[in-house]
């Protein structure tokens, strides 16, 4: 499978950066675009383009089969009921500040629990402050153990007649941990508790069947799966949809508005006030498409085979630690190197034309939990391949060299 | 170029910063944080009478902030607070633009091992830390610090 070359596929990945071939290696911040993608951006707005779900001309219905054709492929291909439980947002953030608000309102009193985990993301935790803060309601987080797991034991006990929500990620963006939803899903809904699962990593690697997971909410992001920037998508089981209320109001999610009452929509239209990101959302099924041409199993076994030959590799370098050892793990691989902080690192690798990210990942309370401001992180995408990881390897030695 | 910003002396400031630790005798205090990186810094100045007796820092980041700040610590002793501001508008200039006169170089002294961060725009936050911590110190700013 690693045989075939799909770096001639990304535009952008034939540049050079300081002299050198450009190593990409940051697809977990966000994924770069085939050049079908591109296309299907430029003829959107040459031939079909036109505001949507409005108009009685040509232009307009074309604009809307293929925003909608977008709908039914996402719905189709992490196994949803119907297309009207997918709902557009501008991305995985978005999605989840919508839950916080709108499933916040119609779930959430004072008192009232969210269980959240130590690995969130910060679009995971903040928009629960909020809620916090503006109802009082409580934040119970699973604690991970050594390797970078969460520690079910203890997730279970976190549950009480409070608890209206487990909102958790499904790979982490840090530690690359594969989360076992099944049985995560499972022990809440013994609870009548439902799940929000943050599938920003998760997606662009793997299947994702909402069906078999039995998921209540799932959500990621275009952008990191080889799509455009500004599209977010939101699934959610439809009776649970229909009784949230939405926070973001206006045009095309009404039915009648007068000013003595107004009446919304019905899902999906409810939750996309305003015009939405058209093109974006219509290019978009072109990188599901390339995905599919390629297969998804056949991505995830690229993916695991290049994680698991990068951390070999990584093991090698003298004063290098990786951050957790899950059993199950795939995506990113975060790393820390005594003596030299992450910054530098990147700048360094930056040098030798490979993009790597050092920070905190948007992750402040993991880094906190491993005693560390920061680290390294690399991450793969389909154009990735083992010389890539040679390549970063050798220069984690100019790294070293400078630091001597 | 990376030779430049990685220079010998950045590398010795930043694993081995001078003037590190906490200063009893300090009469300003104040936290400087750059929290998309996690550069962090606490800066110590003994002032007396418009003079900085001691300068002394407390923190973790990487070794351009950290040099930064321990070149800094180095330089400003002795000096009127006159007399650091200046330097401060003076080293801003070097990590934005790199070319100075001959007497402004000289004024820098060892600051200018520094001038390699004007390639590389990514760090000047980090390189500035220390200094934006110091003004607005001096400057008797209570808003968090952050070159951010």
């Amino acid at each position: 499978m690693t045989a075939f070359n799909y770096k001639a596929d990304f535009p952008i990945l034939q540049q050079r950066v300081h002299g050198k071939p450009l190593v990409f290696l940051d697809s977990g911040v966000t994924s770069q675009k085939p050049r079908c993608v591109l296309d299907a951006l430029t003829q959107h707005y040459s031939t079909d383009y036109s505001n949507v779900h409005r108009g009685i001309y040509q232009l307009s219905e074309r604009a809307t089969a293929a925003f909608e054709a977008t709908r039914k492929k996402v719905s189709q291909m992490i196994n949803a009921a119907h297309p009207h439980e997918i709902i557009f947002t501008s991305g995985t953030t978005e999605s989840i500040n919508l839950m916080a608000s709108c499933f916040g309102r119609a779930h959430f009193k004072a008192g009232d629990e969210v269980i959240l985990s130590v690995m969130e993301h910060h679009s995971n935790i903040v928009p629960w402050q909020v809620l916090q803060e503006q109802m009082g309601i409580k934040i119970k987080v699973i604690p991970i153990n050594d390797k970078g797991e969460l520690d079910l034991v203890v997730y279970k006990k976190l549950f009480s007649p409070q608890t209206k929500l487990v909102s958790i990620i499904h790979v982490s963006n840090v530690l690359g941990t594969v989360n076992p939803l099944q049985e995560i899903i499972e022990i809440a809904h013994a609870h009548q508790v439902p799940v929000l699962v943050d599938g920003a990593q998760a997606f662009p690697r793997m299947r994702v069947d909402v069906r078999a997971l039995d998921c209540d909410f799932y959500t990621f992001s275009a952008h990191k799966a080889y799509g455009p920037t500004g599209v977010g998508i939101l699934y959610g089981k439809a009776h649970l949809l229909e009784a949230m209320p939405p926070y973001k109001t206006g045009g095309a999610m009404i039915e009648t508005v007068s000013f003595e009452k107004t009446t919304f929509t019905k899902i999906p239209y409810k939750f996309e006030a305003g015009t939405p990101n058209i093109a974006d959302v219509v290019a978009f099924s072109s990188a599901l498409h390339y995905m599919e041409n390629i297969g998804i199993d056949n991505i995830t076994r690229h993916e695991q085979v290049l994680h698991d030959y990068a951390i070999e590799k990584l093991k090698s370098v003298n004063g290098l630690k990786i951050l957790g050892n899950a059993k199950n793990r795939l995506g990113v691989i975060s790393f820390v190197m005594d003596g030299v902080h992450p910054h530098d690192i990147g700048t360094i690798l930056d040098r030798e034309g490979i993009a790597v990210r050092a920070g905190h990942h948007c992750a402040m309370p993991l880094m906190t939990h491993f005693n560390i401001p920061a680290c390294v992180r690399i991450s793969f995408g389909i154009y990735n391949t083992k010389e890539d990881v040679d390549v970063l390897v050798s220069a984690l030695t100019v790294v070293q060299e400078v630091f001597a | 170029m990376l030779r430049e910003l990685y220079h010998e002396t950045i590398i010795d400031h930043g694993r081995n910063p001078r003037h590190f630790g906490v200063l009893p005798e300090a009469n300003h205090i104040k936290e400087g944080f750059n929290p998309l990186c996690g550069d962090k810094i606490k800066l110590f100045v003994d002032e007396h009478n418009g003079v900085i007796r001691a300068v002394a820092f407390d923190g973790s980041g990487c070794a351009i902030s950290m040099a930064s700040a321990s070149l800094m610590a180095e330089h400003l002793k002795g000096k009127t607070l006159k007399e650091a501001q200046a330097i401060f508008d003076l080293f801003h200039l070097l990590i934005m633009k790199g070319e100075l006169t001959v007497a402004q170089q000289t004024q820098l002294g060892k600051l200018r091992v520094l001038s390699g961060v004007c390639e590389f725009p990514a760090r000047v936050k980090c390189a500035t830390l220390a200094w934006h911590t110091l003004n607005a110190l001096l400057l008797k700013d209570q808003s968090t610090v952050s070159t951010e």
